[in-house]
């Protein structure tokens, strides 16, 4: 499988997967704070693969790899508090 | 230390494109960064009704998109591969592959759109339906404007500017068509699937 020795082809397979794993999420109607999570892990997993391997920033000066992952890791955190608030 | 182990660990690092793209996409992911926490917070003051509406939302369509935008993203990664290897009729096709994925995305967004205008469904219908359609709508014209810019590199392409020579043009544009995906991952499960 010399492909997958390639980085941007390895996530493609992931980032494809990944989205079935939320679709099949959405069809089974999974929903509440374990469904929350998983969809928020998920995102953020396939974020870092576009950040890393599509944008090319794991070679990058660190400033904006951590920039750019920690605004994914931002915009996470806010669904989740925003989330929190809801079940009160 | 060798010179084997300098390569290995001391290459130089570099930020893919032009250093102003990079401030671009910041200054985008942060609106969308705002425009997300806003769903998010006006839902948890309106957790049924936005509940019972998601259920309207076509979510096959949503995950088609996702997958049309992955894919896209994956060809213009793979022109820029091609151009560090001096390989021109790869960036050109791989250009093109990626621009007919945005178009894809387009066509299934405009029947999802279609659909629910169709139904009589508009920005003031309700607080969801006024938040899924702006906050779609926003990043439909972004793919609209990344489509503008691989229509740009795919001419540049064709006149073989980009190569090991020069692809720092290149970069930025498949940086900004990035952006559009890595925004579309967020808000896909956000306004589609969570609940």
């Amino acid at each position: 499988m010399d492909a997958l020795k390639n980085p941007i082809h390895r996530a493609w397979l992931v980032l494809l997967m990944a989205t079935g794993i939320t679709w099949y999420l959405g069809e089974v109607g999974a929903a509440g704070t374990g469904a929350i999570v998983a969809m928020l892990l998920i995102a953020f997993i396939k974020g870092r693969l576009v950040i890393l391997d599509f944008m090319e920033l794991r070679g990058a000066p660190r400033l904006w790899r951590f920039l750019l992952e920690g605004w994914m890791l931002l915009v996470s955190a806010l669904i989740l508090l925003a989330y929190a608030l809801s079940l009160r | 230390m060798t010179t084997a182990v300098l390569a290995a660990s001391d290459q130089p690092k570099r930020l893919p494109g032009d250093l102003a793209i990079w401030f671009f996409i910041l200054a985008e992911l942060l609106a969308f960064a705002v425009f997300f926490a806003a769903y998010a917070f006006a839902r948890a003051s309106h957790v049924a009704e936005f509940n019972l509406y998601q259920q309207t939302l076509d979510r096959n369509a949503g995950a088609l998109n996702t997958v049309l935008l992955i894919s896209g993203s994956w060809f213009v990664a793979r022109a820029v591969q091609a151009a560090h290897r001096d390989d021109s009729a790869s960036i050109g096709r791989n250009l093109l592959l990626g621009w007919l994925c945005g178009a894809g995305f387009l066509v299934v967004k405009g029947f999802e759109y279609a659909a629910k205008f169709g139904a009589g469904i508009s920005l003031s219908t309700n607080t969801f339906y006024m938040f899924y359609i702006s906050l779609t709508f926003f990043h439909f014209m972004h793919v609209l404007l990344g489509m503008v810019i691989l229509t740009v590199l795919w001419f540049q392409a064709r006149k073989g500017v980009y190569g090991t020579h020069e692809a720092n043009g290149l970069e930025s544009g498949a940086a900004y068509w990035h952006m559009v995906d890595l925004l579309w991952i967020v808000l896909f499960p956000l306004v589609y699937v969570m609940r």
